[in-house]
């Protein structure tokens, strides 16, 4: 069982580029062919003013960012859920300072008994400092099999 | 794309139908994310760790449902929150259909906003992803 110490442990900071070639395969691979991501003319005379990242892109600073070192065992960590919450789209072309930190450690009885549920929070700041979005992965710790004696 | 003003509680919205999923999509979204984990992309590996076969990422799923949203939030608005809890596993094949209900349609500090509930499934009975969206209108 990991214990309430987790909680506001932070990773290293890191950056993410918002890359312009990067966010045009991940919108591909999804299918995703608005033209907000890709078109500079359309997307310079929208509200955006420019071209924005779609809505999971963060997700991406979470797997190939600096991460945070925690004492878990992945074959244990489900992820349940996922949520973000934007301050503003994520420009194309900028640069974004990461950290990931453990924003919260609960318990929950389930079915097969106690299971406990880790938040981690990848926070992306612009070069102003002022956050942009925050990217919420809600991680089910299972328990570990029972050894047979 | 979402005008206000057109916009009432419980109104359901125009759904998205996503071609199926294919093997290639899998390899691309593994590049694109960068989340390489052989489950998604070789049928050997999933098969040894008991899964029928390869299966997509949980958040490609979400990539569906935020093309959705994004469409839907068009030029009028933005997307201020977004969320989704995983549900049953999409396999190469699937075809997937983003719905959605809007929850609230409200004005706070002179700003609009709407709630909207999604969905992505199989089927009625399979679904592969559950949550909800937060737009701001931008006048």
């Amino acid at each position: 069982m990991l214990d309430q110490t987790i909680i506001g442990k932070t990773g290293p900071t890191f950056m993410f580029e918002v890359d312009k070639r990067h966010v045009k395969q991940f919108a591909q691979a999804i299918g995703d062919d608005n033209p907000l991501y890709t078109e500079p003319t359309y997307a310079n005379q929208s509200p955006y003013n420019g071209l924005i990242a779609p809505p999971t892109f963060p997700v991406v600073a979470g797997v190939e960012g600096e991460g945070i070192e925690l004492d878990l065992d992945e074959k244990r960590m489900l992820h349940g859920e996922q949520s973000f919450i934007y301050h503003r789209p994520l420009k194309v072309g900028e640069s974004l300072t990461c950290q990931i930190k453990v924003a919260d450690l609960y318990e929950k009885e389930g079915k097969k008994g106690k299971m406990q549920f880790i938040i981690l929070d990848t926070e992306m700041r612009d070069t102003e400092g002022d956050l942009v979005v925050t990217s919420r992965m809600n991680i089910i710790y299972t328990q570990p099999p029972v050894q047979a004696v | 794309m979402l005008r206000f003003a057109d916009l009432v509680d419980g109104q359901e919205l125009k759904p998205l139908v996503k071609p199926a999923v294919s093997k290639v999509q899998l390899v691309k979204y593994a590049g694109a994310s960068g989340d390489y984990n052989l489950l998604h992309t070789d049928d050997a590996f999933a098969r040894s760790m008991g899964l029928p076969g390869a299966i997509a990422h949980g958040m490609l799923v979400m990539g569906f449902l935020g093309e959705y949203i994004q469409q839907l939030a068009g030029v009028t608005a933005r997307v201020a929150k977004f969320n989704m809890r995983f549900g049953a596993m999409t396999k190469p094949g699937d075809e997937i259909t983003c719905a959605a209900t809007v929850k609230r349609v409200y004005e706070d500090e002179g700003k609009k906003y709407v709630e909207i509930e999604l969905q992505a499934a199989k089927s009625i009975k399979e679904i592969v992803g559950s949550g909800s969206a937060l737009l701001e209108f931008f006048e």
